[in-house]
């Protein structure tokens, strides 16, 4: 009788999960998210053509919102690595139907970093030497290796568990239609889900989660060192990398909270995906609040303390200056209030979880627009003898429409991926499934 | 056979002529219109006019000067020449602060040596002034060519690089315009090329030498170059001997010798007698631009805050 049960539930789990077409209102989407990427297209064109001088950036504030949204990326990249490698490792099971989310965020976030910098770039056509004359004593050149590195590992980490669920999608070819038929086969038929396969499958999955985690703590705390290298004030810090990476498992488990409401709702997947996952989201999600504000207050509270001179201005511009406002806008809403509305068992529900989620996210892209850009206008030396407009820094259109781009492609890429791909795991949900029903 | 003498002596004349414009011989250089072929289907005509060169045979030969090809000036060092420096050498610069009432002659002169866009400056002349209780003064600022470079540590590609003889420069051939070294500066020194710079088309289109950092192009970085090509030929850099008060003074550690065109005065001396120090010692950068205090001082400070208005509103 139990047994029957699971079969039949095993066909309405894979029903149930299958990728779906887009309807008029995922049709908007997508075409809404495409327009934003050509706007941003124009601009790059723009600034292609016309240099950097069409960005506000100057020669005080010579980083402006590019390198703060490659931060953004490169930290919210951090979650894959998180939720389906460290998860794994310690055995938490509840993490299962959202590793594929997480893994996705991850790609589609280190491929836009990686698009980001090489806007950034004042001659982006001269990529190449990179390659040629690259100096390995450049944290640059570390940033380009392991950011590689990541990327390869976070492609497999999403690719390997696919396969059993690509031999489930190859069943329904005409659902899937003859093109994405031709690609799943591509992708997947060379999986038959023998018990070989399976056991070569599990050891690569597991020597990638090892390895993951290595390589997302380096990409970050690289990434916290092109700043912590330099001299400047607010920079020069011996806990930048821990800071960043507390940082960057924040808004990536925030990012991933966000998708998980919004998948769970437009696919209707309230089965899979529960109040108890977001409620177990929410008890992770607090503790990195709290770690990140820890970091926060070694952060600023010791240089406060102390008010070196080189640092005042630049300390007192984010506590009660022009950066006052959106400093506590980022501390507020992007840790503090997480706190207090997390600590509370109704603030862990799915829809508090969202708006919790969308505040996490919205402070850490601020916050790392104040990682940037403050620094950056309180030089050692005076500014002086410069254009009036090198003095100030806020972004031009085309850095908005350029960021905004990049923050549409990034989605664009998780809802194409959805659209091909199970959101939830199918295999795993089923195998699960059968296991407690034992 | 007599084709083949024809096509050597073209292959010659072409190399003289290209030396005969007076910019260095390019042999062997093929371009759409080469002199002669345009005058052997008559698109040009002589004019008349005849031009004495020298043949690398050492004859003298008459050519018309409607064959003369221009080929475009190139630096008399190459780039990989200029990265090495003057062997023997350690050039420093010492800034004599009690002499500078902000003329910022040393300014202009650099600004019109390297052609730099109008605002961008290498050369900045702060009025600083430590505490509240102390004097301000003018601290003219040029790149410091530390011999422990930030910059230099942290380009990814080696662009910017450290010379022999202590000068720091920039291949803007290479340069990817990452603007890391601008980051890594604590002097703020370096200035960027964010859109195309408003040189002539004549002067944008010669080869970058990387000692004299021209031309200045767009999506890569500049700085202060210490007038390498001037110091190659033994002269005295642009901000020098624009000095009508004689703050700046140039020349070579090892001969512990340092001028500023109309007095010289041994290094050592001058950092003992007057006190010298460099910016941001504790930094560890090792700069090779030295300080002399402000004190005894030939100008009020006020002298120079007329003139320091019309760039800082």
């Amino acid at each position: 009788m139990k047994n029957s049960k699971s079969i039949a539930s095993d066909e309405q789990i894979i029903q149930d999960l299958l990728p779906r077409k887009f309807k008029t209102s995922g049709r908007i989407w997508v075409s809404l998210l495409i327009a934003i990427c050509l706007v941003g297209i124009y601009a790059y064109y723009r600034q292609l053509r016309y240099g950097l001088a069409v960005t506000n950036m100057r020669d005080y504030v010579s980083w402006g919102i590019y390198i703060s949204n490659f931060v953004f990326f490169v930290a919210i990249s951090l979650v894959g690595s998180l939720i389906t490698a460290v998860f794994r490792l310690a055995g938490v099971k509840w993490g299962a139907p959202l590793t594929r989310i997480a893994e996705m965020i991850a790609v589609a976030a280190i491929i836009f970093a990686s698009i980001i910098i090489i806007v950034d770039m004042g001659s982006p056509e001269r990529f190449y030497n990179l390659f040629i004359y690259g100096r390995i004593q450049s944290p640059i050149i570390w940033d380009v290796i392991v950011i590689t590195t990541y990327f390869f590992i976070s492609i497999l980490l999403l690719y390997y568990p696919l396969l059993p669920d690509i031999k489930i999608l190859l069943r329904f070819k005409e659902k899937s239609g003859p093109g994405l038929h031709k690609f799943y086969s591509f992708l997947g038929s060379f999986w038959t889900g023998s018990h070989k396969q399976y056991l070569l499958s599990k050891k690569a999955i597991y020597a990638l989660c090892v390895a993951i985690i290595p390589v997302a703590f380096t990409i970050h705390t690289v990434t916290s060192w092109l700043f912590a290298t330099t001299y400047r004030p607010g920079w020069d810090s011996t806990n930048f990398g821990a800071y960043f990476i507390a940082g960057a498992f924040l808004v990536g488990a925030g990012s991933v909270v966000v998708a998980m409401y919004i998948f769970r709702t437009w696919y209707h997947l309230e089965k899979y995906i529960t109040p108890d996952h977001f409620d177990k989201m929410g008890r992770v999600l607090v503790l990195l609040c709290l770690l990140y504000l820890y970091f926060n207050v070694n952060e600023f509270l010791t240089p406060f303390f102390k008010m070196k001179e080189s640092e005042a201005g630049y300390l007192n511009d984010m506590f009660s200056g022009s950066f006052a406002p959106v400093f506590w806008f980022a501390i507020f809403t992007g840790i503090l209030l997480p706190i207090i509305i997390l600590l509370f068992k109704q603030g862990r529900k799915p829809l508090p979880m969202f708006i919790v989620g969308i505040m996490v996210v919205v402070g850490a892209w601020f916050k790392r627009y104040l990682i940037v850009t403050p620094t950056l206008l309180h030089p050692f030396m005076p500014m002086h003898d410069v254009p009036e407009m090198y003095h100030h820094y806020f972004p031009s259109w085309e850095e908005w429409a350029i960021t905004s781009g990049s923050l549409a492609g990034a989605m664009l890429i998780i809802t194409l991926l959805c659209r091909i791909f199970p959101i939830v795991p199918i295999q795993e949900t089923i195998n699960e499934h059968h296991e407690t029903a034992k | 056979m007599n084709k083949e003498n024809n096509s050597r002596r073209d292959f010659l004349l072409t190399g003289l002529l290209a030396a005969g414009a007076g910019l260095g011989a390019v042999a062997g250089c093929h371009s759409k219109k080469d002199p002669f072929e345009a005058a052997a289907d008559g698109t040009v005509k002589p004019s008349g006019k005849k031009v004495k060169l020298l043949s690398v045979d050492g004859e003298v030969i008459e050519v018309d000067e409607a064959f003369l090809k221009p080929v475009p000036h190139l630096p008399a060092i190459t780039n990989s020449e200029a990265r090495i420096g003057i062997p023997g050498k350690k050039f420093v610069m010492v800034i004599d602060l009690s002499r500078c009432k902000n003329l910022k002659k040393c300014q202009a002169a650099c600004n019109h040596a390297h052609d730099l866009n109008p605002g961008e400056n290498w050369i900045k002349v702060n009025p600083m002034q430590a505490a509240e209780h102390t004097a301000p003064y003018w601290e003219p600022t040029t790149c410091m060519h530390c011999d422990e470079p930030p910059c230099v540590k942290v380009c990814p590609v080696d662009a910017t690089f450290k010379r022999e003889d202590g000068i720091v420069l920039i291949d803007s051939d290479r340069c990817i315009g990452c603007r890391f070294c601008m980051a890594a500066c604590p002097y703020s020194t370096r200035v960027f090329n964010w859109g195309a710079p408003e040189i002539s088309e004549e002067l944008a289109s010669q080869p970058y030498s990387c000692e004299t950092s021209i031309p200045q192009k767009k999506g890569t970085v500049g700085k202060c170059d210490f007038c390498a090509d001037m110091t190659r030929m033994g002269m005295l850099p642009h901000c020098v001997s624009a000095c009508p008060n004689g703050v700046f003074f140039y020349g070579d550690l090892n001969e512990d010798s340092v001028t500023n065109g109309a007095e010289t005065f041994r290094f050592s001396d001058l950092m003992r007698d007057k006190g010298g120090y460099r910016l941001m010692e504790d930094l560890g950068t090792k700069p090779s631009v030295y300080y002399l205090p402000a004190v005894s001082r030939n100008f009020p400070f006020e002298s120079g805050i007329e003139n320091d208005k019309k760039q800082n509103k």
